[in-house]
């Protein structure tokens, strides 16, 4: 299974006719099993092309390719929001077993499956508590379950931490770190954040400014497992370092614009 | 102190919250203790025949004429005549109201027809339309049920639609992208974003349906609590009419209960 991004491009028109230009010739493949992190100052269109890649929005030009799928009867993605996008009614169990009742799954397998999860992203005691009950990094937990639970080709998540506390988040990426090695999915992550980037792909794909070009495309060979060790390490910090390189003059001009 | 005398004077200004009138206090007793007042107040009135009963019947006859009337049964044959009709048209409102709420605010060509329709129709008083609706249907149950129907229909259509244009965009992609189709986004999604509003609508409904019915009856009608209250005071009974009254504040009290039971049971996501 490869999933290639060909040559997207995007052109918002307004009401007024006026067009935006958002993502320009995103062009790039997400291997079985890699963990590719998209990573570009604000408004570079990041969203953007992660919802055209979930097949919630259609690209301009360009397509999404899934390969050597024929065979395989599973979702193509699933998509774990920066708002978690629970269902405020249902309670944790049934909001991760949501996409396995769409698919038809039966009520006992559904349990199975999420209970699984539920262990996996740690919040067991909490299946009959409903969204509002939860603080966010618990919710966050659950969005990340709901979309491993549907078993997706392609794990999609857009900027998943961004609404969390910052502690909160750094506990986080360890946790999705530990997730990540015990799942191996196929995954693609929306961030702006370098140090979580670096932390967390196999490679990172580092977008411009809007309208969003791909700048480079940096391999990380860092061993894994990962854990908080590795942030004080000097390999770590180059990459940290090289990537804010090539987005330092992009998000200034990009503050200046929108500021 | 002896040695306070030669200290210098320091300016003190302690810091003061400037928000604690806002915190309103509650006074559970003196609702209940005001409105007994008011009742005892009513009462002795009535008892030195400053008023004559004919205008102002003391709580006491008032309460001996209802008990009586609960003893004969007469009163349930027009509480049981009304609540039939306010829970026909009710139950069709609802219904009618849900649907078409959704159908309009979910899909673009049903929004283009009804909502000029809805538009038009909604400021016309409802009442007014009764004498329209007993020529086309008669003067039986029917007109006095759609009459009713026609008042709740459009807070539930219109607050069905207004929720509908609300529901979080976000829930329907995320529907979206574990595989809901459109049909199930309906149902799994819009469906219960929508039932506080439903339930406000109820709210709303059931209030212009008390009001109708009596009118309603007070048209038309052989029975009932509106038709009760007409012909008492054709008759110059005050006592029964102020039974009535109290029928319907007590229906009104019952239904808010009830609506609000029912929500806090259907909608427990909500504090």
């Amino acid at each position: 299974m490869k999933v290639l991004i060909d040559h997207i491009s995007k052109v918002y028109i307004d009401r007024r006719g006026e067009s935006t230009e958002a993502l320009r010739d995103i062009h790039f493949a997400i291997e079985e099993n890699e963990f590719v992190v998209v990573v570009g100052p604000s408004g570079c269109g990041k969203s953007t092309l992660l919802n055209i890649i979930a097949g919630l929005l259609s690209s301009s030009s360009g397509q999404v390719i899934f390969e050597g799928t024929q065979t395989d009867s599973r979702p193509h993605t699933a998509v774990v929001f920066q708002d978690f996008a629970l269902f405020p009614w249902r309670t944790v169990l049934k909001n991760i077993v949501y996409g396995l009742e769409e698919r038809g799954v039966k009520w006992q397998e559904q349990v199975e499956i999420a209970k699984r999860y539920i262990t996996l992203v740690g919040l067991q005691g909490f299946e009959n508590k409903y969204p509002h009950q939860l603080s966010g990094g618990m919710k966050q937990r659950v969005s990340i379950a709901r979309a491993l639970a549907n078993d997706p080709l392609l794990l999609l998540m857009d900027e998943p931490f961004s609404a969390l506390d910052a502690q909160t988040r750094t506990l986080m990426q360890y946790e999705l770190s530990r997730i990540w090695e015990e799942t191996h999915k196929s995954l693609l992550y929306i961030t702006h954040n370098i140090q979580e980037a670096v932390f967390l792909g196999d490679r990172v794909v580092v977008l411009s400014r809007r309208p969003g070009r791909i700048l480079d495309i940096i391999k990380i060979e860092l061993p894994r497992p990962r854990g908080e060790h590795l942030t004080l390490e000097k390999r770590y910090l180059e990459y940290v370092d090289a990537i804010w390189g090539h987005i330092k003059k992009e998000a200034k001009e990009a503050m200046e614009e929108t500021g | 102190m002896i040695g306070e005398v030669d200290q210098p004077r320091v300016e003190k200004a302690i810091v003061q919250d400037k928000t604690h009138f806002l915190q309103m206090k509650e006074h559970p007793w003196l609702s209940i203790a005001s409105f007994i007042a008011i009742l005892l107040l009513w009462e002795w009135v009535s008892q030195m025949a400053w008023v004559p009963p004919l205008f102002l019947p003391a709580p006491s006859s008032i309460l001996s004429e209802g008990w009586t009337m609960l003893k004969t049964g007469i009163i349930f044959k027009h509480i049981f005549s009304s609540l039939t009709r306010i829970l026909w048209g009710f139950v069709i409102a609802c219904s009618l109201g849900v649907m078409v709420g959704i159908l309009i605010g979910f899909f673009s060509i049903p929004e283009a027809v009804g909502n000029p329709i809805i538009a038009a129709t909604f400021p016309i008083p409802k009442i007014a339309i009764l004498p329209l609706l007993i020529l086309w249907l008669g003067i039986g149950e029917a007109s006095k049920v759609a009459v009713i129907a026609l008042g709740v229909f459009f807070p539930m259509v219109i607050n069905v639609y207004t929720g509908v244009k609300n529901v979080d965009p976000l829930l329907i992609k995320a529907a979206l992208s574990l595989g809901s189709n459109r049909a199930r986004i309906i149902r799994k999604v819009i469906l219960p974003s929508i039932l506080p509003m439903i339930f406000a609508g109820m709210k709303l409904g059931i209030g212009i349906a008390l009001l109708l019915v009596v009118a309603a009856e007070m048209v038309a009608a052989d029975a009932g609590i509106g038709f009760m209250i007409l012909t008492a005071a054709d008759l110059m009974q005050t006592k029964k009419l102020m039974v009535g009254l109290i029928i319907l504040s007590l229906l009104g009290i019952f239904f808010n209960w009830l609506f609000q039971k029912l929500e806090r049971f259907f909608v427990p996501w909500k504090q």
